[in-house]
């Protein structure tokens, strides 16, 4: 296979990604221990760099004999995604530097994690898809483990592996039936042999409800979220901010370039597989986290429940959908980050506490920051005129026009019980008397992400147009 | 037309003296006072704009004015788009009016956590003049539903002993109602292709089961802001918890919403499925003349009777409203600015008592007249302006109600009409228990008549009352365009109804 300059040109920012992981982890590997801060802060920089290389100059085409494509969707999803990892790194030194686990393998892992996922995003073909997914997912076992001397991380860590690993086998087998009855792995292959009537093969079916399965596993969707809360959970803090938003971020970017591209002839048959699943996650990322006490825990609850909204965009099956997606991932990046922020500021007498009681009279104690969590659960729970109600809008709008009535009033009625928890944080910071401060954080990281993401709350309303405008472009990506 | 937003001035006016209590810093006492004064005169600004809208608002128009309308999310069709007729017109001011009172009234009685609670009031006023200006079903929404957030706040962090009982289901009821509205405004939207409500009112059509779905989407939010039976219990809890100037803005604009989300968007948008089921409203509202009286008679906290009676008057605005003849409808919107400020003075008059011996029970009092005999007048002045004594602004709302509903169903006036005695019955018995009678309780004995703050805070109120009752035409004239109007459109919709039924 000759490959042309074209193809290394249009996989620029992920050529450049791999080459300063590398570089880093050979001057970590060389420096020892005393390189770490550098390896950390240099890995922020390089991702950041990586998402402003996706647009200066912006190229789209297909490369590598079509296994790799670029185009604004794609673009648009790696650039959140590297967003999000680049903050997350950001976010952890302070937490692991306290934990005594600080090394310099933790971002090289982060920056070799988010180079599978801006692969996954591009792939064009089941081969390139399996690959991206497979090096995302194993650097995220390590990491999700990251701190060794923890029980709950490394038990996470395993979770994590053994059940990522299920899923990886069912999206696999998955692939192979579907390359048997279609007679390739490239998308391009794939949706020509279902137009061409395979579209009508059982077998082609079974594949396809196995790789919806698999990747449901990846964004969480129910009935395959149960790693989530034990992951979540266990996971170091800075990883599970990770978690919550770039994979998420890149397994649905994937499920809609599936789904959309060499599946669409099969659109009836997936359309009802996501819309239950959608339904389903909305209930019950409303419902389990009505009792969590574990703030942690509760968000992962929570993001189950966000991704069942998304979920009803993919199932509107139209461009309103996708940019309704869009929309709505940029706008639970910044929500996310947020929250994690804050959770990470959740320090009493130096000890990291994570439960929902420990929040409780922080407008006294710190009203700064409890403002900024105030303005993320309203924000998580719809409420406009902050941000989170314009993606739920959104995502709304597009399942009323696809006609999905019933799943959208279950959606809002969802919504609504999902709102009661969100509330409950409300209520514990506001409303109940503190029993013991917790210590107020030093202006630093922490405190400029929480900071900056509940400006870009509350002030979105005074200007959705842009970010509507970039979902619009993004979505043009699937409907040239 | 002048060039000035002063619409989006008024809504936004508040904004800026949140902003400055947000940023004022130092010690307590300085911070606390420099909050109450810029929230007061942040407030007292916004009604000052506001009256020149009333000034300059051209009476005999029919059509919004002081129309302001820019594009906010072209990629949507959402525009910021706003403007108001003569019957939006009065609920702004009544918004502007209440807040710098409640600011007032909350001068002492509120100690703890002054700033924050001055911010949710300023930007409880944005949202809420925000609501009624706003001629967009996006913008709307956005308004109507962020007044959950301040309510939220003030009524659990002021509020009483069951204060986080009542916020959440305040907010939980709340949002159910409006989340289903949230569908209806959605799917006008993919009809219509816009979310701007005069191009929605112009070119809405839609078949007549669709009507009556988005209708009972519409109904599910209204009906419980409104508050109808059945889905009045918040109320309760809702405004015995909340602190005075909570429960004044409750009763005096958050109620207001419900009915004036009926005459904006359900009976313009959806007449026939409004004609359909006003006999259900009827129903439901005389259930709630009555019932609610009743339940209010044996109600042994001052405040939740007050709540009840709540009900039972936003009953007869609720028949007004659908009964949609002449009468009917201006004195069903006369009944809600009547009742905007009587019930708001009677929560005040509440207040005053309860700062003083901080117990809401009634059988704790008695026998005040001896002691506050300014107290005594200006509570017996609003008893009788709720009671409905003629000269007084209840009176006109309600006779207005019934004249036109006597016209239009005999049965309905005549069911409602016995909610008027029931209504004396425990305003006049609430009033006796509290005021008249021996002053035998050790606690009452050292009591103090209103100071001067709190006849400021009445003084408004009992002007504003005896003008509405005794020359109610300062506020049925501007108004009688736009009604005219409702009433006009929604009887020719239903002709084009009517005559197609006819057409095979």
């Amino acid at each position: 296979m000759v490959v042309g300059l074209e193809s290394w040109t249009l996989a620029r920012p992920e050529l450049f990604l791999a080459a300063s992981a590398m570089l880093l982890l050979i001057y970590g590997v060389v420096r020892g221990e005393v390189a770490t801060p550098f390896v950390s802060v240099a890995t922020s920089v390089v991702l950041l760099v990586t998402a402003v290389l996706l647009f200066a100059p912006y190229r789209e085409g297909t490369a590598f004999a079509s296994l790799f494509i670029v185009d604004r969707l794609t673009a648009t999803m790696k650039a959140l995604v590297l967003i999000g990892a680049s903050i997350a790194v950001l976010m952890s030194r302070a937490y692991f530097e306290q934990a005594k686990a600080w090394r310099f393998e933790y971002p090289v892992l982060v920056a070799l994690a988010t180079l599978g996922m801006m692969l996954m995003i591009s792939a064009n073909d089941l081969m390139s898809l399996y690959v991206g997914l497979e090096l995302q997912s194993l650097a995220l076992y390590v990491i999700a483990a990251f701190q060794r001397d923890s029980l709950r991380s490394t038990e996470a860590g395993v979770k994590y592996f053994v059940l990522g690993s299920v899923a990886s086998g069912m999206l696999l087998f998955g692939a192979s039936l579907i390359y048997g009855f279609c007679g390739g792995t490239a998308f391009v292959q794939i949706s020509r042999a279902l137009l061409d009537g395979k579209a009508a093969e059982f077998g082609v079916v079974v594949g396809l409800v196995f790789v919806v399965a698999g990747l449901a596993f990846k964004v969480s969707a129910v009935p395959f979220h149960m790693w989530t809360p034990d992951v979540y959970e266990g996971a170091p803090t800075p990883v599970t901010a990770l978690f919550a938003v770039a994979p998420k971020i890149a397994a649905v970017s994937l499920m809609v370039s599936v789904l959309m591209g060499p599946f669409k002839p099969l659109f009836p048959q997936w359309q009802q597989i996501i819309v239950v699943a959608a339904v389903l996650s909305m209930a019950l990322g409303a419902f389990a986290a009505l009792r969590q006490q574990n703030i942690k825990r509760l968000m992962a609850y929570s993001s189950i429940g966000n991704v069942g909204y998304v979920l009803l965009g993919l199932a509107s099956g139209s461009e309103k959908g996708i940019q309704s997606i869009v929309f709505y991932l940029a706008i639970y990046l910044v929500m996310t980050l947020g929250v994690f922020a804050t959770i990470l500021m959740m320090k009493r007498r130096g000890v990291m506490v994570e439960s929902v009681a420990d929040l409780a009279g922080l407008a006294k104690s710190q009203p700064m920051m409890a403002f900024a969590m105030l303005l993320f659960m309203f924000s998580l729970a719809g409420i406009p005129p902050l941000a989170g109600f314009w993606g739920k809008l959104y995502i709304f709008i597009a399942a009323v026009e696809a006609k999905l009535f019933i799943p959208a009033v279950l959606g809002v009625l969802a919504s609504v019980v999902a709102s009661y928890y969100y509330l409950r944080i409300v209520k514990v910071m506001y409303f109940d008397e503190a029993t013991d401060a917790l210590d107020s954080t030093p202006f630093g990281v922490y405190r400029t992400v929480a900071f900056a993401s509940a400006i870009l709350v509350t002030l979105f309303s005074l200007a959705p147009q842009p970010l509507s405008l970039i979902a619009a472009a993004a979505a043009k990506g699937l409907f040239p | 037309m002048s060039s000035w937003p002063i619409l989006s001035l008024v809504t936004f006016l508040p904004l800026v003296g949140a902003l400055f209590c947000l940023v004022v810093n130092g010690p307590k006492e300085a911070v606390d006072r420099n909050c109450r004064s810029a929230a007061l005169l942040t407030s007292l600004a916004t009604f000052l704009v506001s009256l020149v809208l009333w000034v300059r608002f051209d009476p005999t128009k029919a059509s919004f004015q002081f129309e302001e309308k820019l594009d906010w999310v072209p990629a949507l069709s959402i525009g910021y788009h706003v403007g108001i007729d003569g019957i939006s017109l009065f609920f702004v001011l009544l918004s502007t009016l209440l807040t710098p009172i409640c600011i007032l009234a909350s001068w002492e009685s509120v100690q703890v956590r002054v700033k924050e609670y001055m911010i949710a009031f300023l930007v409880l006023e944005t949202f809420m003049v925000g609501m009624f200006c706003a001629l967009d079903l996006a913008l709307f929404y956005v308004f109507f539903e962020g007044v959950l957030i301040p309510m939220f706040l003030i009524i659990g962090v002021w509020g009483g002993k069951r204060r986080v009982y009542a916020a959440f289901k305040f907010f939980l009821y709340t949002l159910l109602g409006s989340v289903l509205m949230l569908l209806a405004i959605i799917a006008i939207y993919w009809q219509v292709g816009t979310t701007d409500l005069p191009t929605a009112m112009e070119k809405l059509e839609l078949p007549f089961t669709w009507q009556c779905w988005l209708w009972l989407a519409f109904f599910a939010s209204f009906a419980v802001k409104v508050p109808m039976w059945p889905v009045h219990t918040w109320l309760p809890d809702a405004h015995v918890e909340a602190p005075t100037a909570g429960s004044v803005i409750l009763a005096g604009v958050l109620l207001k919403m419900g009915g004036y989300g009926f005459l904006r968007f359900s009976i313009p948008l959806l007449p026939e499925a409004s004609q359909y089921f006003a006999p259900l409203v009827f129903g439901l509202s005389i259930v709630a003349v009555i019932y609610t009286s009743l339940v209010a008679l044996v109600q042994e906290d001052m405040k939740k009777l007050i709540a009840y009676s709540s009900v039972a008057h936003m009953g007869f605005v609720t028949i007004g409203a659908f009964i949609m003849n002449m009468q009917s409808v201006q004195g069903s919107i006369f009944q809600m600015l009547s009742h905007g400020i009587v019930s708001a003075a009677l929560f005040l008059c509440v207040g005053v008592v309860y700062d003083r011996m901080h117990t809401r029970e009634i059988a704790a009092y008695g026998g005040l007249v001896h002691r506050m005999p300014r107290y005594a007048f200006t509570f017996m002045f609003f008893t009788l302006a709720s009671v409905g004594l003629p000269g007084l602004s209840g009176f006109v709302g309600e006779f207005l109600v019934l004249v036109g509903t006597f016209k239009a169903n005999t049965w309905v006036a005549f069911l409602a009409t016995t909610g008027i005695i029931l209504g004396a019955a425990y305003a006049l018995w609430l009033y006796r228990k509290i005021v008249f009678g021996e002053l035998t309780k050790d606690s009452l004995k050292g009591i103090l008549d209103m100071n001067r703050r709190e006849i400021a805070v009445f003084l408004p109120l009992v002007l504003i009352t005896l003008w509405m009752g005794i020359y109610p035409s300062s506020f049925l004239d501007p108004m009688a365009p736009a009604v005219d109007k409702l009433i006009g459109d929604y009887q020719a919709a239903l002709k084009l109804a009517r005559t197609a039924a006819l057409v095979p």
